[in-house]
Order: C-alpha cells, then sequence, then structure tokens
C-alpha cells in the first residue's frame, strides 16, 4: 500500500502547554491548531486546559476563553454566535461544525479543534476560502428570468413550490459539507463541491426561474457535477440539518430525464 | 510615512464601508448607476449581522387584508414615541412597498401565502386604521428573513460584478477641512494598507451592541463607522436609544424572533399571569418593544420572574399548531433546542430583555447625507460622508425602532444613498490628492495599538466596559445610576491608554483588530451613558425612574453628542421634523402613547 507523509514543514509539532490553576475538577483539555506564517516553524499543537465553571457551554466560548485567558493571539473566524452567519466553522474532533452551536458537553474527553480540512491556512485556524467563493459564484446563484416581472406586484409562487426551495436557500455557506469531501480534496478546482451545487440546485427547484435548462447544460461536465461519488460526508457535515448530498442526486437526476426528453 | 506597511492606493467613484443590508443595496444600486463602487468589508459579505434578522420587513402590501402606508407611518411614528423625524419615516413607508416587491424580484424566498402572494405576519406595534386593528404586514421567509434578504442582495451584487474588498479592517476615514474624501483599510489577510480616494464615501457599518455584556448583536457589531465619526470629529445622534428586544434567550442572549408573538406566542410570569394584558390591554404581546420590556422588567422587579432567581420570563408557544412552527418558526424551535435545551412544542422559552439595536447612529438627512451642528448653531451637510443603515440616525426609528422596520430601513436608505450619489456624483472624476498628514496619522495610531505595551489586555477593558453598560444603562435608568456610569466609563476609556496588545505580527492579527473594535466601542458607549444623564425624560426605549413622563416642551430633540480627543464628551441637541414633506400625508400630532 501506498504511504504518504506530510512534506517536513507541513508536520505538526507538539506546541505550549497553558494549566489552569483554579479549584475546580470540572476541567477540559483543549488542543488546538497554531501556524503563523510570519513564524519560520512548522505548525503546531498547543493545549489548554479550561475550567468549565468559568466558560460557556459551547466550543466557541472556549476559543473565546483561551483568547482572553491564555493567549491573545489565537486567530479564529466568528461572528453572530448563533448558528446563522457561517463563520466559525471548524474541524472539531475529527467532524466539521460551527463551534457556536456545537456543546462542549456533548463531546467525550478532550477536544481538538482544527481548521476546515484540505484548505491553505492563513493563520491558526482561519482558511482561505476564496476558492469556495469563486465555485458558489460559477453557479451564478441568482434569479434568471426572461419574461417581465408583473408591474406594481410580486411574481406569484405556490406554497408548495416555495416548500421546495425554503430549505435549499437555508444555506449559510459555512463550508462544513465542501471540506468534508473527498472528492472536494482531491478536485476542489474542478468539482463544485456540495455547497456549491446546493446553491445551483436552490435556484433549479425555484418556480420564478427560467433558466433551468441553461443551467443543467453548465453542470452537465465530468468534474463539475459528477466528480460527486455519493459519499455523503457532506449531509453528515451540515450543522444546519440540510441535504446536500441528495440535491445532488437530483441534479443528476434532473439531467438524466431532461435527456430522455429531449 | 511609516515603511513598515506596504501602502496600496485606491480610487473610486463612491466607497462602501459594509456589507449588511445597507451596505449590498447602496453597493449594487451604484453599480446599476454605473458608478466605480468598492464595497469593503470587515466580514464576508453574507457572515453581516443583517443575516440574522428573523421576523420579517414590514410593507403595507395588504396581502393579508387591507392596509395603507400611511397606517404604516402613524405606528412608526408613535412607535418611535415621536422622536423620529416624520418626512424620513413617510418617505420609508411610502417606499416600503415597491422596496419589498424589489426584493422579490431579485428572488428571496418568501413564504407565500395560499393565493401565491407574500406571507405576512403581526408584529409589535404594527396596526391598522391609525391604531383600532392589528395589521399582518411584516413580509417573512420563515424565520430567517435577514438570511433569505442578505444572501439575495449579495447574489445581486455578484451578478452586477460589484467589486468588493473583503476583510479589510476601516480604520480612519480621510477627512480634508471638514469634508471626506476617502478612508484607510487594513488588508486583515496580509497586514497591507489600502488608501481608498472617493467622491463619497457611504458608512454602512451596523451598530454596536457589543458595548454591552448581553446581546443579541455578532461579536463584530462595534459600530466601526460610528467610532470613525467620533474621530472624525462628527457627532452621534440619539445614542441615549438602546432597544432591548423582550426576547433573548436567558443567560446567552440569542434572539428569538417577535415573531413567535405575532404567530400567537405569548409571554407569562411565574403565577402563570399572562401579564402583559395589565400593561398593554389592546395590542398585549405585540406591543412596541419598549412597552413589554419594561412590563417584563417590573414583573421581574416585582418578584414574579420565574426559576430559582426570579430573574426571567416565559414565553409560551408550546399551543401553537406543530405546522405553525414547522412552517413558520423552524429556525427558533432549532435556537430554543441548542441554546436552552427546550422542546418548544413541549415547554416555554426562558426569555429576557436583551440589547438588540441602536436607534441612535450618525445623524443623516433624508438624502442620507451625513449632518453636524456648525458654529453658529446651524445643522448643516458633511460633504462626501454618507451613512446607511443601523450606523445612521435618518432618524426613522426615533425613541423606539418597531420590529421589522430596521430591514426595511436598510434597503430603502441603502437604495436612496445610491440615488443620491448617481445624482451628484461627476463619474470617474480625478479629484485632488489626499491629504498625507492624515494617512500618516492614520499609520501612527495603528502602530500605537499594534505595539501597545500597556498592562491590560484588551478583553479585560472590554468586559469592564460592558458590565458597566449593562448596569449602568439598562431598561430603566436614574440620575445616580447614569452619573456612577459616566465616571466608571470615564476611568474605563482612560484605561485604553494602558491597553496590552500581544500579538505584533501582520497577517489575520485579531488581537489587534479587537483593540481597534473597542476603541470604537468605548466611544460610542460614553456618548451613550452622557446622551442618556442629559436627557431628564422618559420616552422610548429611555426611561428614567426619576423623570417618568415624556417632556415634549423641553425634550422633543434630538440629542448629539461629541468625544473630542482628550475623552471628553459635549452634549448638544436638533430639531425633530415633525413636518411630514409630503403632499400625500399630514403629520401626526403629538399624543399620549398607549398600546
Amino acid at each position: 500500500m501506498t504511504e504518504f507523509t506530510l512534506p517536513k514543514n507541513s508536520k505538526v509539532t507538539k506546541g505550549k502547554v497553558y494549566e489552569t490553576h483554579t479549584d475546580t475538577k470540572n476541567i477540559r483539555t483543549f488542543h488546538v491548531y497554531r501556524y503563523d506564517p510570519s513564524e519560520d516553524s512548522n505548525p503546531r499543537v498547543d493545549t489548554y486546559e479550561i475550567s468549565l465553571d468559568q466558560c460557556g457551554p459551547m466550543v466557541l466560548d472556549a476559543l473565546i476563553k483561551i483568547k482572553a485567558d491564555y493567549d491573545a493571539s489565537l486567530a479564529f473566524r466568528r461572528s453572530c454566535r448563533e448558528g446563522i452567519c457561517g463563520s466559525c466553522s471548524h474541524n472539531i474532533n475529527g467532524v466539521n461544525t460551527l463551534a457556536c452551536t456545537q456543546p462542549i458537553k456533548d463531546i467525550k474527553g478532550d477536544i481538538s479543534i482544527y481548521p476546515l480540512p484540505h484548505m491553505n491556512v492563513v493563520k491558526d485556524l482561519v482558511v482561505d476560502l476564496t476558492d469556495f467563493y469563486k465555485g458558489y459564484a460559477s453557479v451564478e446563484p441568482w434569479l434568471k428570468t426572461n419574461s417581465e416581472a408583473p408591474e406594481g406586484t410580486e411574481r406569484l409562487q405556490t406554497k408548495e413550490d416555495q416548500e421546495k426551495i425554503d430549505k435549499p436557500s437555508a444555506c449559510i455557506l459555512c463550508a462544513c459539507c465542501s471540506t468534508a469531501c473527498p472528492s472536494y480534496w482531491w478536485n476542489g478546482d474542478k468539482y463544485l463541491g456540495p455547497a456549491a451545487l446546493l446553491a445551483s440546485y436552490r435556484w433549479l427547484q425555484d418556480s420564478r426561474d427560467e433558466a433551468k435548462e441553461e443551467r443543467l447544460k453548465e453542470l452537465n461536465d465530468s468534474s463539475k457535477l459528477y466528480k460527486c461519488h455519493t459519499i455523503m460526508n457532506c449531509s453528515l457535515a451540515c450543522p444546519k440539518d440540510l441535504n446536500p448530498g441528495q440535491a445532488i442526486a437530483e441534479i443528476k437526476k434532473m439531467i438524466a430525464t431532461q435527456d430522455l426528453n429531449d | 510615512m511609516n515603511s513598515q506597511y506596504e501602502l496600496i492606493e485606491h480610487q473610486h467613484d463612491v466607497v462602501v464601508i459594509g456589507a449588511g443590508g445597507s451596505g449590498l443595496r447602496a453597493t449594487l444600486g451604484l453599480v446599476e448607476a454605473g458608478l466605480d463602487t468598492a464595497c469593503i468589508t470587515k466580514v464576508f459579505p453574507t457572515r453581516s449581522h443583517t443575516v440574522a434578522a428573523q421576523g420579517g420587513i414590514s410593507a403595507a402590501l395588504g396581502n393579508m387584508g387591507d392596509d395603507d402606508w400611511r397606517w404604516h407611518m402613524y405606528d412608526t411614528v408613535k412607535g418611535s414615541d415621536w422622536l423620529g423625524d416624520q418626512d424620513a419615516i413617510a418617505y420609508m413607508c411610502k417606499e416600503a412597498a415597491p422596496a419589498v416587491l424589489e426584493l422579490e424580484r431579485y428572488g428571496i424566498p418568501f413564504s407565500r401565502t395560499s393565493d401565491g402572494k407574500i406571507y405576512q405576519r403581526a408584529f409589535g406595534g404594527m396596526t391598522t386604521h391609525f391604531g383600532e386593528g392589528i395589521a399582518q404586514r411584516t413580509c417573512a421567509a420563515a424565520d430567517r428573513t435577514g438570511h433569505a434578504m442578505l444572501h439575495t442582495l449579495y447574489q445581486q451584487s455578484i451578478k452586477n460584478k460589484a467589486e468588493f474588498f473583503i476583510e479589510f479592517f476601516a480604520l480612519e476615514l480621510i477627512m480634508d477641512q471638514g469634508r471626506c474624501r476617502g478612508v484607510i483599510a487594513l488588508e486583515m489577510a496580509t497586514g497591507h494598507i489600502h488608501v481608498f480616494k472617493a467622491q463619497k464615501v457611504i458608512l454602512a457599518t451596523g451598530g454596536h451592541g457589543r458595548a454591552y455584556f448581553s446581546c443579541t448583536a455578532a461579536h463584530t457589531c462595534t459600530g466601526d463607522g460610528s467610532g470613525m465619526a467620533l474621530r472624525a470629529g462628527l457627532p452621534l445622534q440619539d445614542m441615549e436609544f438602546v432597544q432591548f428586544h423582550p426576547t433573548g434567550i436567558y443567560g446567552v442572549g440569542c434572539l428569538i424572533t417577535e415573531g413567535v408573538r405575532g404567530e400567537g406566542g405569548f409571554l407569562t410570569n411565574s403565577d402563570g399571569d399572562r401579564f402583559m394584558e395589565r400593561y398593554a390591554p389592546n395590542a398585549k404581546d405585540l406591543a412596541s418593544r419598549d412597552v413589554v420590556s419594561r412590563s417584563m422588567t417590573m414583573e421581574i422587579l416585582e418578584g414574579r420572574g420565574i426559576g430559582d432567581k426570579k430573574d426571567h420570563i416565559n414565553l409560551n408557544l408550546q399551543h401553537l399548531r406543530s405546522e405553525v412552527i414547522e412552517e413558520r418558526l423552524p429556525g427558533i424551535a432549532e435556537s430554543a433546542r441548542i441554546f436552552a435545551d427546550v422542546d418548544v412544542t413541549k415547554d416555554p422559552i426562558p426569555v429576557i430583555p436583551t440589547v438588540h439595536y441602536n436607534m441612535g447612529g450618525v445623524p443623516t438627512n433624508i438624502h442620507t447625507e451625513v449632518i453636524t451642528k456648525n458654529a453658529a448653531g446651524q445643522m448643516e451637510i458633511v460633504d462626501g460622508l454618507m451613512a446607511v443603515g443601523e450606523a445612521a440616525s435618518v432618524s426613522v426609528h426615533g425613541a423606539n425602532r418597531l420590529g421589522s422596520n430596521s430591514l426595511l430601513d436598510l434597503v430603502v436608505f441603502g437604495r436612496k444613498a445610491a440615488q443620491q450619489c448617481a445624482e451628484t456624483i461627476v463619474k470617474g472624476k480625478n479629484t485632488e490628492p489626499l491629504p498625507q498628514e492624515q494617512i500618516d496619522m492614520a499609520l501612527a495610531k495603528l502602530d500605537s495599538i499594534r505595539y501597545a505595551s500597556g498592562s491590560i489586555p484588551t478583553a479585560e477593558i472590554r468586559n469592564e466596559m460592558q458590565q458597566i453598560m449593562q448596569q449602568h444603562a439598562s431598561v430603566f435608568r436614574t440620575e445616580g445610576l447614569l452619573k456612577e456610569g459616566v465616571e466608571k466609563l470615564s476611568t474605563c476609556l482612560n484605561s485604553f491608554g494602558d491597553v496590552s496588545v500581544t500579538d505584533r505580527g501582520l497577517v489575520w492579527n485579531t488581537d489587534l483588530i479587537e483593540t481597534l473594535e473597542l476603541e470604537n466601542l468605548l466611544g460610542q458607549a460614553i456618548i451613550t451613558m452622557n446622551c442618556g444623564l442629559v436627557r431628564q425624560e422618559s420616552r422610548g426605549a429611555h426611561a428614567r425612574d426619576d423623570y417618568p413622563d415624556r417632556d415634549d416642551e423641553n425634550w422633543l430633540v434630538h440629542s448629539l453628542g461629541w468625544l473630542d480627543s482628550n475623552n471628553k464628551t459635549r452634549v448638544d441637541s436638533s430639531p425633530v421634523h415633525l413636518d411630514t414633506n409630503s403632499d400625500e400625508v399630514e403629520s401626526i400630532p403629538l399624543k399620549t402613547r398607549v398600546y
């Protein structure tokens, strides 16, 4: 079997250990990935002991506490802290999810916090999402119509048709799904990945959109769409309980049945 | 000049700072008008706090029954406790229907009625026939309307090839003899400094909820535009008016939309009593937010709170049909489960009034141009600077904002700012060079913070400020509390001179960013506290125990607060516009506010 080893400068070393000095037994240990491009050293994993009596309930609360009490240089993205902005996606104990909605108590033992997998790390837990956003934009995720919109009123849409786009449009672009997908890891430059495909599906399903054929034609590509091998890590990872894997399957079905109808 | 930083210069017709609802709507309009526009934002656009708005956007579409934008205007003026400018309110309410229909044409996934129209729900303070009936005026995309709106606006922005500078932190406005000429920003990924020259700069930087300890606002809601405006010598308006949302989740502060009560949910105290019936006999749980938050606080103060500490209130939606929850409030059910461990079909959600929105901000006229009071005591336009959204005080919300009027404010005035630029700007005009000393000063200041080697960590000063605000500028205020608050906050503000920043790096230095944000917050906090102390009346969200009544004779004025470079504040006032400046609607006369 082939063995892969990381390049020397990517090997993760053991970092500093920060102990807590409080008199409590309610202590949890966090292992956090650290990398600073301006230092000429390998990435490392620092270890922090945190008293949960003085910490909020979520993993994000622990990160904020580490930054406030132990090391202000720790870099991570966060904003809404309620699971809607999609900023604080991390790999937490091997699973991609939002730090702000991941309760500490639901994880047993030590907690490891790493950047989203297979992405270029900018610093510590911050990854470069430029290509992820480009993939999203490439599916042209906006309403396309040829017909004129009605004057002085909305385009009508039945409740049933609205329901079809209700969940797919709830994506928060956290990238948990795409960066959990082995196909996206290996072929992120060609394969659109689950988040972008879910965005495409949201518009394919919108009864107001009039560019279905054009969209499907664009997607009917051995890499863009068919690099999905139904591994389904995406749907498992989604912190919003969406199902990008199913959306991709539905797109494949649309293309298949469309061909039959031609 | 400081040689450590790589300086990159840009020239645009317009620079928009912020990519939330108002910033994106402005950017979109500017690009459509063919103006060379840059939108700079410290977070990726869809991560802006507009994304967290839940309940909806108000507009008198009349999809659920009779409605009229004049009724909406009446409600908004009354909601503002008459401190809102009636010309701006009339404009916003009249433009509401076209603005919402425009969003629909952009593809926003609104919930629908059985006949396919945009679904509208009831919201606090929204009535028909000038206070007679309950209006269903709030257009909703389930309980994630802000998310739907922000993503849709971002999608339209990429469709129109808007130019974004993402994860750029705005440091200072470049002022040149009283005129705004551009902005200096730090690129977080590289530490490069970007100097943007522009004919107009639009502040769309949101509110400063994080001045408080417990708030529904995101960590990034630090009012950076207002902080920069203060340092540029400009005043902030009506800052004492801080909205406490009645239903933040107890302990964590996450928002539970008013839409819950719009769909039939209600509040109870420890006796199981629906106490809002006593405080607002007509509107009950759908009275405006300041009224409901005060009533809840009264219940708690009188010992009828819930829990061991009797310090919160129950929000009940167990009686709602499961289809209503699944279809219209799915996000609430999720938030309650995650953050309060509550199954909303079985148990009430523990809630408490929580800081939610800043009615005050950078004062503007109805064209979104920033205004200030000159030495002669007259209001005058600050050339080159505009402000929209929560960062601005135009003022459509006055002393208290009605729920679902904020998303409306964003799109109506975001669009207005773009129109104003299209009418006043000469495309591609090459303006004179920027004043170098301003750039040098900004870089010197950046260095002083980046290398700050004081004794107090940023997080400690921030926590101190948040605790002071929470204790001294809360739902109920008194002279003594506010005075003490001003003293403590002044000490806290001065302690910023002894701040310690440990990260000296240039790449993603969030220690530095959080310290710059703290500086912005501190300025706004001290203005808030001081304006609260000066205003000796109770109006809207500003409730003074020692002055329990509204005092139109002395206080029907906007307050203006300045902060000088020695951390001294100055408070003045400007008149409220009671004239609607419209042939279609009369001014709403002053009267006692009862719900």
